[in-house]
């Protein structure tokens, strides 16, 4: 059997990865730091699982513990989800659907990724140097006071923050200039309208977390007094700039997630999207309005009353625009012909955890329980469900999606979909044990605590260990295929978006000839396999 | 003892009338949570039983891709809803936030890793334990001496950051006789979660009582092992030092009595009455290897019989063992 060339094969050597400015190549590197960095994460979610089973130490002290928690969400936010969508699915698919050779500015592509794995590398440094104990959000004073490379990861966070900007402007830029001429604004797939929602934050929203985790290294090296209370700082001003950009940023993760589910269901349903505009716009209104809610991380910091209500009331108002898309995936499945097979499987676990996680952000948003459940588990569990019930596994369903388009390769559907089963079980034990112990009343980042709350830990310990075991059996499953999987056809779920039109996988010019546009959703029966 | 009638499964027990008033809203929107859920999971179950890909029908049946009418109408209710959810939780917001003019003033201290509350007109101070009178509003004027710590009441549903470069208040009035748990919800560093303190509600008479009695009766009034255990939950000890030999931010004291230690500058110390009482005056003098120079001083904050308390105490969790 002659073997067909292709972007994998087309050249070999470190080199010729290293160099490369084939987004296809770039989007596999990124996978590989991704899936580094989300392994380290994950052992330091079991080892923070691990330790909770007793109210007293069990394996690690106080000191470490916070140092535990500390990583395990800095590394989650800002080096997998933020990254996982746009860094691996962008980049393989937005210029395959938009029938391009490559994104705008391919070079700019591969420093993007050097810039991620720089700060990525820096975060393994500084492990050696005094991991630092001060949560993933910094705050100041202690992020000022504490004997931890504070600067180190900051560095990182910093370098991750650029690698995001370069991003940014490439896919909005791609977007723009690179369509093909068929494919107006109406007629691109929702996933792009998200990537293109999430450039314009990335964009605006980024550089002010540059310039704030900048400002609070000038506090520590220069002590100019900005933050630090003992030379007439403001402590809390760093909060306001920290949730400027961190607030949009749930959306910078969130947004894309929403697109990927947003082009798997109308292929498993076989019907077109219900309500393509109102997902379309949903997307931008989404994108605006993030900008103005990040007070409401703020609600018992000291902010007044009256701040603290229009931050209220307009978190409540973008908590709309998500409800509609939810409302518009479900009509879809309306009258559709549901093919159930393990990307769709992924997105219903996606719809269930989010619309979990959508609505006890009301709870949360209320500004008269916010009073009770601030700082404990409840939050925990909350922005679990968004981030990684939405996002993450948003991210795997688009994986399992395209996962043959990346490799050419099929994995093991019977293993997938009883992975997916697992991890939702898992998953949910986890966390409604943790929605009960906020609500409770434990406070979060406590290594010890009350003997009252051991059973609701130890029931979410055991839920934790599971989604661990699941992501152990996912790599298998993954791995195995690019071995053992049958070769896979250039369009395996009868998509209609311009990527399924190249081979599996693509050769480096994407295309051989020009793709032909074809009606966005339009599904035919003899698509199917 | 304390009886849990109100204790509910999802909420401790509200010891307010505010705070059973905001648990209304809690359950309306928890129960609304849990019937939109119900809601979206049957009706995916249904549409994936219903609506399953057969080999005959390969593609949908119905093409129909939008209805204006029906987005309108899911945009427009739900809007509605978030919006009476936020009114009726501001209006609670306002009156869990501002004090009654009658208020009684406790001035609240934060430090790593203790909770110190001042009685301006009893002219009192507690460690750890905030004492207050029942069907009283408080007024709770609170900052904090290093880094942003949380004064959280789970029982009273309120917590407010205690921030370290001006004043925020907090207010509540207890109606319930008993003891009830204050944690520390700001994360600030080591000893975090040892960052406990206990809401004493007493009654108008045991209250009075309590002001009037001088410290020095009680403190001459217990043997002193039994002083110092109260202590070391009372005065913020437990934060940082274990009764046992296990690490925290300071050494245990099981065991430390007459042990040998090496300090930070090489020289050794046997823990004998003398060093334990310079450590406790002046802790930074003689740091033990391998442990920060964060203990603040308790010289004047401990009387005489108080520090022999201590000392008696640690004494004692040598014969334990």
């Amino acid at each position: 059997m002659k073997t067909e060339i292709n972007y994998l094969n087309c050249s070999k050597g470190l080199k010729s990865w290293l160099f490369t400015h084939d987004h296809k190549r770039i989007a596999i590197l990124y996978l590989i730091g991704i899936a580094i960095s989300f392994l380290l994460g994950g052992v330091f979610a079991m080892a923070i699982r691990l330790e909770l089973l007793t109210p007293d130490q069990l394996i690690v002290s106080s000191k470490v513990y916070n140092q535990l928690f500390t990583l395990h969400g800095a590394i989650m936010v800002l080096l997998v989800i933020i990254p996982a969508i746009p860094g691996i699915i962008g980049n393989f698919i937005l210029p395959l659907m938009v029938g391009a050779k490559d994104v705008a500015f391919p070079k700019l592509n591969l420093w993007s990724w050097y810039f991620y794995m720089a700060g990525v590398l820096l975060s393994l440094y500084h492990l050696s140097t005094g991991a630092v104990d001060t949560g993933w959000t910094f705050y100041t004073p202690y992020s000022i006071s504490t004997n931890t490379s504070v600067i180190t990861v900051v560095t990182g966070a910093f370098l991750v923050g650029m690698s995001s900007i370069l991003t940014g402007i490439n896919f909005l830029a791609t977007i723009h200039m690179m369509r093909i001429k068929e494919m107006g604004w109406f007629k691109m797939p929702l996933l792009l309208w998200a990537f293109y929602a999430t450039a314009v934050i990335q964009i605006i929203a980024t550089p002010v977390l540059g310039i704030t985790l900048l400002l609070l290294v000038m506090e520590r090296v220069a002590h100019i007094g900005i933050f630090d209370p003992a030379l007439g700082g403001d402590p809390v001003l760093f909060q306001h700039f920290f949730w400027f950009y961190s607030h949009p940023a749930v959306y910078i993760m969130v947004l894309p997630a929403m697109g990927v589910i947003s082009e798997i269901i109308p292929t498993f349903c076989r019907k077109k999207i219900f309500g393509y505009k109102f997902i379309a716009y949903s997307s931008i209104a989404i994108a605006l309005i993030s900008f103005l809610v990040w007070g409401h991380h703020l609600y018992v910091s000291g902010q007044s009353a009256f701040a603290s209500m229009a931050f209220g009331l307009l978190t409540f108002i973008v908590a709309v625009p998500s409800g509609i898309k939810v409302f518009n995936w479900i009509a879809t499945m309306y009258k559709g012909a549901i093919d159930l097979r393990s990307p769709f499987l992924y997105v219903l676990a996606f719809l269930v955890l989010f619309t979990i996680g959508g609505l006890t952000g009301i709870i949360n948003g209320t500004l008269s329980l916010d009073l009770h459940l601030h700082d404990t588990y409840f939050i925990v569990s909350h922005f679990h469900y968004t981030m990684m019930g939405g996002v993450l596994i948003a991210f795997i369903a688009g994986l399992h999606y395209w996962w043959p388009k990346m490799f050419g390769k099929m994995y093991s559907e019977r293993l997938a979909r009883i992975t997916c089963g697992l991890l939702f079980l898992g998953f949910n034990i986890t966390f409604i044990s943790q929605f009960i112990l906020g609500t409770r009343g434990m406070p979060r980042r406590y290594h010890n605590y009350l003997p009252e709350f051991q059973s609701l830990h130890i029931i979410s310990s055991i839920g934790a260990f599971i989604v661990g075991l699941a992501f152990f059996m996912m790599l298998y499953y993954l791995i195995d295929s690019l071995f053992r999987g049958k070769k896979a056809p250039n369009n395996p779920w009868g998509g209609t978006t311009l990527e399924w039109q190249a081979s599996s996988p693509p050769v480096t010019e994407n295309f051989d000839q020009t793709p032909e546009m074809r009606e966005l959703y339009k599904y035919k029966s003899k698509d199917e396999l | 003892m304390k009886d849990n009638t109100l204790d509910s499964f999802w909420l401790p027990e509200p010891i307010s009338k505010i705070a059973l008033h905001s648990d209304k809203l809690f359950y309306v929107e928890l129960w609304g949570t849990c019937l939109i859920l119900f809601a979206i999971v049957a009706l995916l179950i249904y549409f994936i039983c219903k609506y399953r890909i057969t080999s005959k029908r390969r593609v949908a049946c119905n093409q129909n891709d939008h209805n204006n009418k029906l987005e309108i109408a899911w945009t427009i209710i739900p809007t509605i809803v978030v919006l009476i959810l936020f009114f009726w939780g501001a209006k609670d917001f306002l009156s869990l936030s501002i004090p009654p003019k009658n208020s009684m003033e406790i001035k609240v201290t934060a430090k790593k890793w203790m909770w110190t509350f001042e009685y301006p007109k009893a002219n009192k101070q507690t460690v750890g334990e905030l004492v207050v009178p029942i069907n009283h509003p408080i007024k709770l004027i609170m900052s904090s001496q290093d880094v942003i710590h949380g004064f959280y009441l789970p029982n009273l549903r309120i917590k407010r950051d205690v921030l370290p470069n001006r004043y925020t208040v907090l207010w509540f009035q207890a109606e319930k006789i008993g003891e009830f748990q204050i944690f520390c919800a700001e994360y600030c560093g080591d000893a975090h979660s040892n960052m406990l303190a206990t809401l004493k509600v007493l009654s108008t008479d045991d209250y009075n009582k309590w002001v009037k009695q001088s410290e020095e009766n009680v403190i001459n009034e217990i043997p002193l092992n039994e002083l110092g255990r109260k202590l070391y939950k009372s005065k913020g000890c437990s934060a940082c030092h274990s009764t046992g030999i296990s690490k925290m931010s300071g050494p245990g004291w099981g065991g430390l009595f007459m042990s040998k230690k090496q300090l930070e500058n090489g020289d050794d110390v046997v823990a004998d009455e003398n060093y334990l009482r310079e450590s406790i005056v002046n802790p930074a003098d003689k740091i033990v290897k391998g442990y920060p120079s964060i203990m603040p001083t308790y010289s004047g904050m401990l009387n005489d019989r108080e520090i022999d308390a201590i000392i008696e105490y640690i004494k004692t969790l040598n014969e334990q063992k």
